[in-house]
């Protein structure tokens, strides 16, 4: 998709990309330079496209700059008045039809040059119609988690998106539908795509065609309430066979295992079904994430921690410890009846 | 000028009670005693809303920091904001146009005066009510609580459902009280600079500075009233159960971004086409030219006051526009860099060949120019959708904004207040102590609005509390908190500065910068009906052409 | 010092500037006309988006009396101001009585309006977008009438205490041109309502 025109800044890119590598070595890890969620390292075809255009622009407008600043800092040192000043006043200029004309002109010049980079840019990225082999995925924002669901999979999971690689070949492009529960939120994995809000009564589509195997990590860019900075994305993009095994696994139903049925009675019997869904339970609220394959995610809390059993007894015996504002109450469960909860979440894999 | 009048006057006032000359200041109508209550105000609430950025700093100096709880977070973000573009940089500037239109343009006092005093106490009690949500918002029985739905406050999350209690009201309320207040200025100014000026100046022969205050004050009536408008509405569905903005109702989030973005977008050019008239001022004077190409600058600032009313949803890229609106809200907001860069031309252009002093003032107008090139330089990446659908909504947006409202605004600020401490005030400020001021808030301004691009570019979402470690973020948060610490130790100068001058400076006479314009021709501090008699102008220099009649302006222009 | 030294010895030019009541009066019509301006958009942004009823086809019926009553009392406020400038403050008192009056009849036609809206039809602000937008606009509208009104009425006050002379009329003009604002808003908010919205 990338077009024959911008091969150039892509490799001027990635030379610049080596050089701020070279440059800062040691703070980071070397894969991707500087950050996981570094703009600069894309690894999908709109973050690709984007990338182009802003090493363009930002080649222009470092070269505006330079011209700029050498024209202010000679004029400060060349014009300034000398220690041996005669006390005269400078000779009067009011002003340069010609010269005006110039600075009119050559800045219009250059902004019709980058308006037509960006209109090609716009119109790559905003494609609508999704090819024939697309994944559909609807992401629905709820504060402070991500909810998705794939439609035509039947799968409903929460918080970790997984997504299957593209080769170029063979194209599997995800396409997302973004819904909001309430607030707005805004769905930003810097290395696949730029952000795209979600927005209650305000449906909006964006697409990633991931190149690379890998865990890409975002975060929700729309302020959307308390818990706003703990509403962490973790994009999972896996080769077609995983992700083919991903998608038969979470279509199960929730595994009932006989040594956790006091756990089990706690989950069903107080508030925790209100707002969660075990599928093949009589638990199937919606406020809540998706428990039926709890143990298939790496993280719990919107990927504010870890998935381990410690982390699971610490969350659901008060939220607030691990993420205040979080709309989880705190279950005022004694400690028997809080390992025998957590016990039973533990079965669902 | 008889001197004995002048002295009479003061006298009186030593030894008059504290009350009542107190009293004297509540009512006054006199545009120079309004404007400096403007700017007072002003200063107490920076220091205010200085206080709250620290303190936004020190949590975000390392991941997982708990210096303040996520809920005081996002109160201290939303205050801070919306106190320093409503309650500081507006007033301040409404505060300098107040002060020295009158004295510019050679009248006695605005076109409205009793409309001025009202106007100001709209602003006073909408930055007081602001606080008062503090106590105020949740009744007594609530714990300290403030608004919290950050400073453009989108649609639903200012919803009853989602914003309980009362601190949204107090946010509303404030700002439409205050809008009030602003319009009645932007009303004011307008008929004052067309109706009030002395004979002989035309429209074209105006100091730059009314021309930019004249095109302000019509962007203020053009940007603030559809904030009003909006703020109603928002008020019809907390109180009355209205649904503009109800989404479960069929209403719609997207349009009130709209109608918030039409007010937001040209509320920088309020904020910034100011600041463009004191640099227009300023530079000048210590470059010893004229303003270079003065009718491409009126152009230039109208052109821009025009562009900037149909750039708003440059706000909006992320929201999920057709690309037929990406690009004409693209093509527009890059086509305002036209004129603005016009701007900056011409004032490089009349420092060119002059013989530049580096007085304090014209220290922060260099700085001006340098931070403002970047800041525009900048926006023009913002300006290029696809890259905005990155940078939109992190800290490069922050970055980007703060360069302009700090490096740009502020900067030509701090110039006109050393520009025109001494005809405010009659006494000369500290050199010294302002180049002290100069240096360490520019080291701090670069030290926190340099880095804080990079964790943009790097992912990092403005409005979170704290960030997760391992994001290569920790370094340059910390880079920038520490400049924090260098800004307020230059304010601490810069308002010691103006204390110290105001007690112990020496006299500074009527022009001490040997400058053009009808301010300097009367006495420091100006008498309250600012000229014996209405002077008569031919150029846009009168003073020059006072002190040059062997080759006058009026020969050239 | 050098504030005498200004009047430089030229002033044979005749140096007129334009009224400062006029132009700020034209400036805050500039801002009201930005406040309807988004309750415009808002409204026909909404127009048939309402979830539920009652809708506008049903229930609206253009007020075509009171829109004839408060356009005419555009005209009887010209005579009124021309009267005044002649002198004749008697037949000032007059058309100005007439101009409230007129006024005060539009206001009774929307609240009579409103009174069936509410208490007929069961459409209040909260019911839908549709009474969202419609009162809002509506009552934007008729409080500008309000307000009209009672800066008329003191207007009034002044002639009956006869306070009120010939050297008022460009004070009185400035007013008539808030008047007129008042009526031209409502040609636009009629057209919205009861043409296009309906």
């Amino acid at each position: 998709m990338q077009s024959r025109g911008s091969i150039n800044w892509r490799v001027l890119g990635s030379q610049i990309l080596v050089w701020v590598n070279c440059n800062s070595a040691g703070l980071s890890n070397p894969t991707p330079p500087l950050s996981p969620t570094n703009i600069f390292s894309p690894a999908s075809t709109p973050a690709k496209s984007i990338f182009g255009l802003s090493l363009f622009v930002l080649a222009v407008t470092g070269a505006i700059f330079l011209v700029v600043f050498t024209l202010l800092l000679y004029s400060v040192v060349k014009f300034r008045k000398r220690k041996n000043d005669d006390g005269r006043e400078p000779a009067q200029v009011y002003g340069s039809n010609q010269v005006e004309l110039a600075w009119t002109i050559i800045p219009i010049l250059i902004v019709v040059a980058l308006f037509m980079a960006t209109a090609r840019v716009i119109a790559t990225v905003q494609k609508t119609s999704p090819p024939g082999n697309a994944i559909a995925v609807t992401a629905i924002g709820h504060q402070f988690w991500w909810e998705y669901r794939y439609p035509e999979l039947g799968v409903v999971t929460a918080n970790e998106l997984h997504v299957p690689i593209t080769d170029p070949g063979h194209p599997t492009p995800t396409f997302i539908t973004l819904l909001s529960a309430d607030t707005d939120h805004s769905f930003w994995i810097p290395r696949l795509a730029g952000k795209t809000d979600l927005i209650p009564n305000h449906p909006n589509t964006m697409w990633i065609d991931p190149q690379e195997t890998g865990v890409y990590l975002g975060q929700c860019a729309q302020y959307c309430g308390t818990q706003h900075a703990k509403m962490l994305l973790r994009v999972y993009v896996q080769s077609k066979d995983e992700f083919d095994r991903w998608i038969r696994q979470q279509r199960q139903p929730a595994v009932v295992s006989a040594t956790a049925s006091q756990g089990q009675g706690i989950f069903e019997t107080t508030a925790c079904i209100n707002c969660h869904a075990v599928s093949g339970t009589v638990a199937n609220g919606r406020f809540g994430p998706d428990l039926t394959h709890l143990m298939s995610r790496d993280t719990i809390a919107a990927g504010a921690a870890l998935n381990t059993p410690q982390n699971l007894r610490r969350w659901i015996r008060d939220p607030n410890t691990i993420k205040p504002g979080s709309l989880m109450p705190a279950m005022e469960l004694n400690d028997q009846e809080l390992d025998a909860l957590t016990a039973y979440l533990e079965t669902l894999r | 000028m008889s001197t004995d009048a002048l002295a009479l006057p003061r006298m009186e006032l030593a030894s008059r009670p504290v009350v009542s000359r107190l009293h004297d200041w509540v009512t006054t109508v006199d545009h120079k005693r309004l404007g400096i209550l403007y700017i007072l105000y002003a200063l107490v609430f920076l220091v205010i809303g200085g206080i709250e950025a620290t303190v936004i700093r020190i949590q975000l100096i390392r991941p997982h920091n708990d210096f303040v709880s996520p809920q005081v977070f996002n109160r201290l973000f939303t205050m801070h904001g919306t106190t320093m573009i409503f309650f500081v940089v507006m007033p301040v500037l409404f505060g300098f146009a107040n002060y020295l239109i009158p004295l510019m343009i050679g009248a006695r006092d605005m076109a409205f005066p009793r409309l001025n005093a009202f106007s100001f106490w709209m602003t006073a009690f909408g930055g007081l009510l602001l606080y008062f949500s503090l106590v105020g918002a949740n009744g007594l029985y609530g714990a300290g609580n403030a608004p919290d739905v950050g400073w453009f406050a989108y649609a639903p999350l200012t919803s009853r459902t989602f914003s309980v209690g009362h601190s949204t009201d107090f946010w509303t309320l404030a700002l439409l009280v205050s809008g009030f207040g602003s319009i009645g200025t932007a009303v004011n100014i307008i008929a004052t600079v067309l109706c009030m000026r002395c004979p002989g100046m035309t429209l074209a022969k105006m100091p730059l500075f009314a021309w930019l205050n004249l095109v302000m004050a019509g962007l203020v009536i053009l940007a603030v009233s559809p904030l009003t408008a909006a703020q109603i509405m928002l008020l019809v569905d907390r109180y009355l159960g209205g649904h503009f903005f109800d989404t479960q109702a069929g209403g719609s989030a997207v349009i009130w971004m709209h109608f918030f973005w039409v007010f937001g977008h040209p509320e920088v050019y309020v904020l910034v086409i100011p600041a463009f008239a004191f640099a227009s001022e300023i530079i000048p004077v210590f470059s010893r030219k004229p303003i270079f190409g003065y009718p491409v600058m009126v152009g230039a600032t109208i052109a821009i006051g025009f562009i900037s009313m149909s750039v708003w949803a440059h706000h909006m890229f992320t929201v999920g526009m057709s690309s037929a609106a990406n690009n004409f809200f693209v093509i527009s907001t890059m086509a305002i860099a036209v004129p603005t860069g016009i701007k900056i031309f011409n004032w490089l252009a009349t420092m060119w060949g002059g013989k530049i002093e580096f007085k304090t003032p014209m220290l922060f107008c260099i700085a001006f120019l340098f931070q403002f090139l970047i800041a525009g330089l900048t926006g023009i990446m913002q300006g290029a959708a696809p890259f905005d659908w990155h940078l939109g909504n992190s800290y490069f947006v922050v970055a980007h904004f703060h360069y302009v409202i700090v490096g740009g605004i502020l900067f030509c600020l701090f110039g006109a207040f050393y520009y025109w401490f001494p005809k405010m005030s009659g006494k000369m400020y500290n050199e010294t102590l302002g180049r002290v001021h100069f240096w360490l808030f520019i080291i701090g301004f670069h030290l926190t609005f340099d880095f804080m691009h990079i964790p943009g570019l790097l992912g990092m979402p403005r409005r979170i509390y704290t960030y997760e470690p391992g994001r290569g973020w920790d370094t340059w948060n910390f880079i920038v908190t520490i400049g924090v610490f260098f800004q307020a130790a230059g304010i601490l100068v810069f308002l010691g500065n103006l204390l110290w001058s105001y007690f112990r400076g020496k006299a500074a006479g009527s022009d001490p910068w040997d400058a053009w314009t009808l301010e300097w021709s009367t006495n420091s501090p100006p008498p309250v009906y600012n000229f014996a008699s209405i002077p008569v102008v031919k150029s846009r220099r009168p003073l020059w052409d006072l002190k040059h009649p062997a080759d006058p302006d009026w020969k050239y222009e | 010092m050098t504030t005498t030294s200004l009047m430089l010895p030229q002033t044979e030019l005749e140096w007129r500037l334009p009224s400062r009541g006029r132009v700020g009066m034209y400036a805050l019509i500039a801002a009201e006309s930005a406040i309807f301006t988004i309750f415009v958009v808002a409204y026909l942004f909404y127009v048939g988006k309402s979830l539920a009823g009652p809708m506008p086809r049903d229930v609206l019926a253009p007020p075509f009396f009171y829109t004839v009553c408060l356009l005419s009392s555009s005209l009887t406020i010209h005579f009124a101001g021309k009267a005044l400038r002649r002198g004749k403050v008697r037949s000032f008192g007059a058309w100005w009585l007439l101009t409230i009056t007129l006024g005060a009849l539009f206001l009774f036609g929307t609240a009579s309006e409103w009174h069936r809206l509410i208490y007929r039809d069961g459409l209040t602000i909260g019911t839908n977008l549709f009474g969202t937008t419609y009162y809002s606009l509506v009552g934007l509208h008729g409080f500008h009438v309000v307000v009209g009104l009672a800066c008329l009425a003191t207007v009034m006050a002044f002639t009956l205490f006869g306070a009120l002379k010939q050297e008022h009329a460009e004070r009185v003009d400035v007013l008539s041109l808030y008047w007129h604002f008042v009526d031209t808003v409502w040609i636009v908010v009629f057209t919205v309502v009861y043409v296009i919205g309906r």
